[in-house]
């Protein structure tokens, strides 16, 4: 038999492993001051420490503000990879931004906050356009999230590169035949560059090829009159956008060696110079210099080529600034204030688009990146004068993108299981871009069966 | 004399069973010490190993998201699964790596031990360069080869085979060399580990046994064959199974260097899981992740007790 003592030391150090293990629990977001903890995350991961001094910038305005609210602000990366594992373990930051494909699934999921009550409390409640506070709208009609930074799909480029094999940089591709041209003569005249590539890795080759199609006059997706979605992959027009990529890739070699790109791996690719020419959102020009320090003057944009089928549009989309589910009602409302005042302000009010794009400028961070308006066309234009003395991205690089863009119908996402279809539409542009004698026919009538399935699953 | 009836032999044994674990003799004869030490390792399992364990099961038939209550589904999380064309393609796929792995990956690293094992000069020089890559962080590994496949002209890999006239490969950007050139890499990155355990167990063959094949005028190849390999045979039955089980887990390799492209051609079944619960529906089919994982777990574990039945004669226990 053992003595007391022992004993008590042993069952001591067993209560003290229990300890340690119970000890994995998380703050409520209410401080011991009274006021209201939040952490934000508004900058990528690696951001330079030029976007950081911005942000932290904005942090103390925002506490000046509202005294009672405490922000931390974090490097983060919304993925749907990460998203569900970091709700259940409780490690998602308080305020995250979604694109415009997710939030409505997360929305009707259960797996974001309801702010409707904070929202609209905000000065901009009314003025918001229905269709774009769509997104962030549930089923059940209650706002989940606040949109912000809509933009469409557009083609950057690298001036350099252009000017490099022979070509004008102000004068950029205006059809898809154009793009194809210019990617061949750069791939022949700057070796070891890809001409044009696509992303093709984690659903966002799907989402390029969704692009593609719709700038051809095609849906992937068809709502009846009943509202029962009918996906329609295998259709003429993205036939049409595989085999111009397929040309590109196989009789020009002019798509480079690397056919898995996943949206930041492009971006990296591009920021080096190992790609020309590129497809992605419009404002994409922001994370290539708060990510990859990318130089703002070799960077030129333009629209997105539309065929002239009446049906034809240019791919749209965008972020929501959403709230943790799991967050209380003070924070939430704290967090709503904290959305208003980082995203929407500077866009309706001059005092604070002047100062956010005067901090922005400061921190070497985009001002003048291209979006589309998230009221009205006419707020927009009057934000565009106010942050104008500020501008650091060259005016002129951005001119063939700004003066076209107006010119183009917008075309929203394919409506249902947006990510699975494109998840699904992966392996067809991979197929096409590595195996010559790919069956297109047959993997695009795969995409139909397989997410089709999906779709009626939920009418069950 | 006495003789005892059955009737009191048997209450004589039960006095003495009920005295063994009669509570009171177990605490004086420390018990409640072994189960203080036992405690913390009870804990650690039940809520890292066996709770998680017990919740996958539960959730290969729910329908889950983490945040909404989960609504019990029966099979059909089963059947889905059965019935996804990326199931078998990944089931195909994870057989071509174990298979690949096993032509590569086994016989490499004991080819490599008898060769060091035989080497007089200079072997801690040899096991550590054996050993470096194991060393190196797998992600590291992985991201460092990743350069290596450039296929480009300019890559490593290419740029070495030009030298010999060889025009530039695809590696991981096509089809058919994606799957080889990750099983390059993954032996490339283990085999470190299993020379060691060969030469561990090389050291254990007797001298004597060498000396009197020598004597009988065996060669080289015979004293591998008839006293090297008969001596390592339960080494080698145990790193086989291991190295099964654990190219059927393969994971990093696919997931770093190709996502499961190009066309699906490296998805393999954990990455498949990976991709139900993660990328699929936004973490809407944990059930079908955990499903999967069930499955991959039963198949596992009925192939190691097969493989421990066949091999049982043939090993030295």
């Amino acid at each position: 038999m053992k003595s007391p003592g022992k004993l008590a030391v042993l069952a001591a150090a067993a209560l003290a492993g229990v300890g340690i293990l119970s000890g994995c629990s998380s703050s409520s977001g209410g401080g011991d001051d009274g006021k209201v903890n939040l952490v934000v995350a508004p900058v990528l991961p690696g951001a330079t420490a030029d976007a950081l001094k911005a942000l932290h910038d904005r942090v103390q305005q925002f506490e000046k503000k509202y005294p009672n609210i405490n922000v931390k602000a974090i490097e983060y990366q919304w993925t749907g990879t990460t998203f569900a594992a970091e709700l259940a373990g409780g490690t998602l930051p308080d305020v995250f931004n979604v694109p415009f494909t997710d939030s409505k699934t997360l929305a009707n999921n259960g797996q974001l906050a309801d702010i409707t009550k904070y929202f609209k409390q905000t000065a901009t409640a009314g003025k918001w356009n229905k269709n774009v506070l769509d997104v962030a709208t549930g089923k059940d009609g209650k706002v989940y999230g606040i949109p912000w930074g809509p933009y469409a799909m557009a083609l950057s480029y690298n001036r350099d590169i252009f000017t490099k094999a022979g070509l004008d940089p102000d004068k950029p591709p205006t059809t898809l035949d154009e793009i194809e041209q210019d990617a061949k003569i750069i791939s022949q005249k700057v070796p070891g560059v890809a001409g044009y590539m696509q992303m093709t890795k984690d659903n966002t080759g799907g989402w390029e090829l969704a692009t593609l199609t719709q700038s051809l006059g095609g849906k992937l997706e068809k709502v009846g009159s009943d509202g029962k979605v009918t996906v329609t992959a295998d259709n003429p027009q993205t036939k049409q956008a595989l085999a111009w990529l397929k040309k590109l890739r196989w009789d020009d070699n002019a798509m480079g060696s690397n056919f898995l790109f996943d949206w930041s791996g492009i971006n990296q690719a591009f920021a080096s110079g190992q790609v020309a020419m590129y497809m992605s959102g419009s404002d994409v020009i922001g994370s290539l210099m708060q990510a990859n320090g990318f130089d703002q003057k070799k960077y030129g944009v333009t629209t997105f080529p539309l065929s002239s089928s009446p049906n034809a549009g240019i791919l749209s989309g965008g972020n929501v600034d959403v709230v943790n589910v799991k967050d209380s009602p003070e924070q939430i409302a704290a967090a709503v204030k904290w959305i208003d005042f980082y995203r929407t302000q500077p866009t309706v009010d001059k005092t604070a688009a002047v100062n956010n794009a005067k901090t922005l400028a400061k921190g070497d961070q985009a001002v003048n990146a291209p979006t589309l308006p998230v009221f009205d066309k006419a707020t927009w234009e009057q934000n565009q004068e106010w942050i104008k003395p500020y501008d650091n991205i060259p005016v002129e690089n951005l001119k063939p993108f700004n003066d076209n863009i107006f010119n183009q119908k917008i075309s929203p996402e394919p409506p249902s299981h947006t990510q699975d279809l494109y998840g699904a539409l992966d392996a067809v542009v991979q197929a096409v871009l590595t195996n010559q004698n790919a069956d297109v026919d047959a993997m695009l009538k795969g995409v139909d069966t397989k997410v089709q399935a999906l779709v009626d699953a939920d009418s069950k | 004399m006495t003789v005892d009836s059955p009737a009191r032999v048997r209450v004589a044994k039960a006095v003495r069973t009920r005295r063994r674990h009669n509570p009171v003799t177990w605490v004086q004869r420390g018990g409640l010490t072994t189960l203080l030490f036992l405690l913390p390792l009870l804990i650690i399992f039940g809520v890292f190993s066996w709770t998680p364990i017990v919740e996958a099961v539960i959730m290969s038939f729910q329908k889950t998201n983490l945040v909404t209550a989960p609504v019990f589904v029966g099979w059909d999380n089963f059947v889905a699964v059965f019935e996804d064309p990326v199931f078998w393609i990944a089931v195909r796929n994870t057989g071509f790596f174990a298979l690949l792995a096993l032509l590569f990956g086994y016989p490499i690293p004991l080819v490599a031990a008898v060769l060091m094992s035989e080497v007089k000069r200079m072997k801690g020089f040899y096991s550590v360069l054996a050993y470096l890559p194991v060393v190196i962080p797998p992600v590291v590994s992985v991201l460092l080869w990743k350069i290596f496949y450039d296929a480009s002209p300019n890559g490593v890999f290419n740029t070495i085979l030009g030298w010999v006239g060889i025009p530039p490969q695809p590696w991981i950007q096509d089809a058919v060399t994606a799957m080889p050139s990750l099983v390059l890499e993954a032996t490339w990155a283990g085999a470190g580990g299993t020379i060691i355990i060969y030469l561990a167990a090389l050291t254990s063959v007797s001298p004597d046994l060498y000396d009197a094949a020598e004597v009988d005028g065996a060669s080289i190849w015979g004293k591998i064959w008839h006293v090297t390999l008969p001596q390592l045979r339960g080494i080698l039955f145990i790193t086989l199974i291991l190295q099964i089980i654990a190219t059927a887990q393969v994971f990093l390799q696919p997931f770093l260097f190709t996502g499961g492209g190009p066309v699906n051609s490296t998805t393999t079944i954990l990455l498949l899981i990976y991709q139900y619960a993660f990328t699929q529906s936004l973490g809407g089919a944990y059930g079908q992740a955990t499903a999967l994982s069930l499955m991959l777990a039963a198949f596992l574990a009925i192939l190691s007790i097969v493989y421990f039945r066949l091999t049982a004669r043939w090993s030295d226990n």
